[in-house]
């Protein structure tokens, strides 16, 4: 186990003195406890939640300008939103069985999480069409784009989830890696999982509330 | 206080003398590994050894020459331009040429030499040789990295060949102009250049992904991050502002593209194109400034933040000196990298801002010059007393130093509101960015190849080559940047393909440019003899035997030199000290590797920084 520090705790250490030497020798050679899969996951989502902020800023610095045109929001939207919900709180409840190592629960959870992660992108998909079929294009108005914009990139960071989660699951079905390695890959994509819940929730919110 | 300071020096002496009574194995005593030793890929055929290789060393190696290739071509870019500046009469580029230029050069430089090099080549090649790993801590990812920068570099070649050639819009593509018709590459070329640098930033994430997580997990045993040396913190924390600057360039680019194949209004204002109004409405130019500079002032220290680690361990070696105020040094170095998200505006001080938002923006500019003046006495004391080796990385070290001092001086003025507002579009303002992101950090990158050529090829470069290489480029780019501060003063302005003879333009400009071209022309041949000597040295420089600057950091300690796949042979090394322990009083070298164990430097006073 690693000592929990501070960021202050450790640029403040003297490397030179006599303590410190006895200490630092000890040291294993990771700074946190966590896996690297799991650290390189939260390295991406730190990136990506900059990278949705900033989308976020123009968003508000474009909707100042007077030829905003709010366009409406499809019920379906709230549906997607809805499969998005239900396959953030399957996950959670397959990463359990997971750790119980119940194999067939566990199997079913990943299989109907897939299902679901690809419903939640047709769902999209449809919403694009319903909105185009009632004149609502990306460029009649900078609204729209940046709707079109944002479910795209959310769309496409949902595409790179389920390419890490056909490789997890297939992991799991082939039983190539060992309990403790498989369940840190199912718990990174359920992390995953949720972040993406979290951004569509904000980004819908303000699509809604604007 | 000198008598506290012996007194402290007695004790540290008591504690080495006092563990050599105990016990031998017991002072050497590291945990066990407890961790299963990392999974390496090992290669099977010449493609997955030399082309698809997921070994950081080759992928180092590999992107440095993709880097240093494009940067060729920047290079011979400038060249074309200050021949058009100082003999206009030639006729020898039109004015869309000249533009597209510019801009190639500015971007090429920037972020495909300097930001690739530093990063994608050292970062790759040193971060798990320093931190003791035996490779990246996502090796195929990494690979992914460096082939998506390739297919960046090929797209941006590939707009010198589309109808309209390359953008014209400037390095920064501001918008509208950048994709309204009458700017050069407005169709084709620009949309080039968003994909191509799209496709860069999503390599560099993934690049930047294993910079992080390897620094931060895979450390070898001992290797706490305060006895990192400082190229890591440089390298890491660059890393870690790319990887939230980045995002910045990606949201500009994206709406761009948008904004330009789609037609939508991002960026776009209602505007009057060639006598037809265009769709576009309503678009703020503004936001991508901001986005644009967002990103584009983290840059300066991405690229700034590498040269001053690797400068730091160039001087301490090269110095036999222990680095001055290792703490302080790594303190500096994330203070500006923390500082450096807060300056953006000043580069737009001409847009047109309430004067309290670049108020603002002009202190926090001037904040940052407190931790670099730092570094910089820092790197002063490290030299003060100490075992100057004249060697080719310590010249370029302290070419750096000096060069890094000017432009940082120059920038001083430019934070300035009142004062950046006349200059800001003169040429002083080229020769301060020329100075400080352009030469101060390529005499770094030319003394960091210099001092680990070796490490790479287990041969030396060529001496005498190196010195004339040394003081061509030291002098001559003097020679070329010194003489545009004093065209800036007088008011000879930037981005013109053009400076004829007016009443407004003094005559000592059209001399200054003929004397500043002739210098470039010069300066730009060297770097030829540069190559010259790194190819040739691959096969007939000296022999170098193992470690031959004598430095303690862990990427000499390998048990082949050059390392091979996975580095450290059976046993990942263990760390007992920080990389500066040098000259140390009692020890009988004056250097002691990281690695070596306290029983074997019994007696070794080690000496409190």
């Amino acid at each position: 186990m690693i000592k929990k520090k501070s960021i202050f705790q450790l640029l403040t250490e003297k490397p030179w003195e006599k303590d410190q030497i006895e200490a630092d020798n000890q040291h294993e050679g990771k700074t946190v406890n966590l896996s690297k899969q799991k650290l390189g996951l939260r390295t991406i989502m730190a990136a990506s939640t900059v990278l949705f902020s900033l989308f976020i800023v123009a968003y508000s610095d474009r909707m100042l300008i007077s030829d905003w045109k709010n366009m409406p929001e499809p019920w379906l939207l709230w549906l997607n939103t809805g499969i998005l919900i239900i396959s953030s709180l399957v996950f959670h409840m397959t990463t359990k069985y997971a750790e119980k190592d119940i194999f067939d629960k566990t199997k079913n959870g990943l299989y109907f999480i897939g299902f679901l992660a690809y419903s939640f992108l047709i769902g999209q998909l449809i919403v694009w069409y319903q909105l185009m079929n009632t004149g609502y294009y990306a460029t009649s108005n900078v609204a729209n784009s940046f709707f079109y914009l944002f479910t795209t990139i959310h769309g496409l960071h949902i595409v790179g989830g389920i390419y890490f989660w056909g490789k997890t699951t297939s992991k799991f079905i082939k039983k190539s890696l060992k309990k403790e390695e498989i369940n840190n890959l199912i718990d990174t994509c359920a992390v995953y999982w949720h972040f993406l819940l979290a951004v569509w929730i904000v980004l819908f919110g303000l699509m809604l509330s604007t | 206080m000198s008598d506290e300071y012996e007194h402290k020096l007695e004790a540290k002496s008591d504690y080495v003398g006092d563990a050599s009574s105990v016990s031998t194995p017991d002072i050497d005593a590291v945990p066990a590994a407890e961790l299963p030793d990392q999974e390496l890929y090992h290669s099977h055929s010449w493609w997955t050894t030399y082309v698809f290789s997921q070994d950081a060393k080759y992928i180092g190696i590999q992107y440095a020459l993709t880097a240093v290739g494009t940067g060729l071509l920047g290079l011979v870019l400038s060249w074309l331009m200050r021949i058009q500046l100082a003999f206009p009469g030639l006729g020898w580029l039109d004015p869309a040429s000249y533009y597209q230029f510019v801009t190639m050069h500015g971007m090429i430089m920037v972020v495909y030499l300097l930001t690739a090099l530093f990063l994608g080549g050292f970062g790759n090649l040193l971060i798990p040789l320093m931190c003791g790993a035996r490779d990246m801590a996502f090796p195929y990812v990494n690979m992914l990295s460096y082939w998506a920068f390739v297919v960046a570099v090929l797209v941006l070649l590939a707009s010198f060949f589309v109808p309209g050639g390359p953008t014209g819009a400037g390095w920064t593509l501001y918008p509208p102009q950048a994709i309204t018709a009458g700017t050069p590459g407005s169709d084709m070329g620009i949309i080039l250049m968003l994909i191509s640098l799209i496709l860069f930033v999503a390599g560099f994430t993934m690049g930047g992904l294993n910079y992080i997580i390897t620094v931060l997990q895979l450390r070898a045993r001992g290797m706490t991050l305060m006895r990192l040396p400082l190229t890591i913190w440089g390298i890491f924390t660059a890393t870690v502002l790319a990887m939230f600057a980045f995002p910045a360039l990606l949201v500009g680019c994206l709406m761009m593209t948008l904004d330009s194949l789609l037609g939508t209004s991002f960026f776009m204002p209602a505007m009057v194109s060639l006598g037809e109004t265009l769709t576009h409405e309503g678009g703020s130019p503004i936001l991508f400034q901001h986005l644009f500079w967002f990103f584009g002032h983290p840059e300066v220290y991405i690229v700034a933040l590498p040269a001053f680690g690797i400068v730091s361990d160039l001087l301490s070696v090269h110095s036999r000196k222990t680095i001055f105020g290792y703490r302080m040094m790594v303190w500096a170095i994330v203070g500006i990298g923390a500082l450096s998200f807060f300056v953006w505006a000043h580069h737009m001080y001409v847009s047109g801002m309430n004067p309290w938002f670049g108020f603002f923006f002009a202190t926090t500019t001037l904040i940052i010059a407190v931790p670099t003046a730092v570094k910089v006495y820092n790197w002063i004391l490290t030299l003060w007393r100490g075992n100057i080796q004249l060697s080719l990385p310590m010249l370029f070290s302290l070419g750096f130093i000096v060069t890094f001092l000017n432009g940082g001086l120059t920038g001083l003025f430019l934070g300035n509101v009142t004062v950046d507002v006349p200059l800001s579009d003169t040429y002083f303002v080229v020769a301060h960015f020329h100075m400080v992101m352009g030469i101060a950090p390529l005499l770094v990158i030319f003394g960091a190849i210099y001092h680990w050529y070796p490490l790479i090829t287990g041969r030396m470069m060529n001496e005498t080559l190196g010195k004339i290489h040394f003081w061509i480029t030291f002098i001559g780019s003097y020679a070329i940047y010194f003489p545009m501060h004093y065209q800036g003063f007088v008011g000879v302005p930037r981005r013109y393909f053009e400076i004829y003879d007016s009443p407004y333009i003094d005559t000592s400009t059209l001399l200054l440019n003929k004397f500043i071209t002739i210098a470039v022309l010069i300066v730009g041949a060297a770097q030829l003899l540069f190559l010259y000597n790194l190819i040739v040295s691959a096969r007939l420089g000296r022999k170098s035997e193992k470690n031959p600057w004598k430095a303690n950091s862990l990427e000499w300690q390998t048990p082949q030199m050059p390392p091979e796949h996975g580095n450290w042979g059976k046993e990942l090394p263990k760390v007992y000290r920080w990389p500066y322990d040098f000259s140390v009083p009692g020890a009988k070298e004056d250097y002691i590797p990281q690695n070596q164990p306290p029983s074997e430097i019994i007696g070794a006073k080690v000496e409190k920084t």
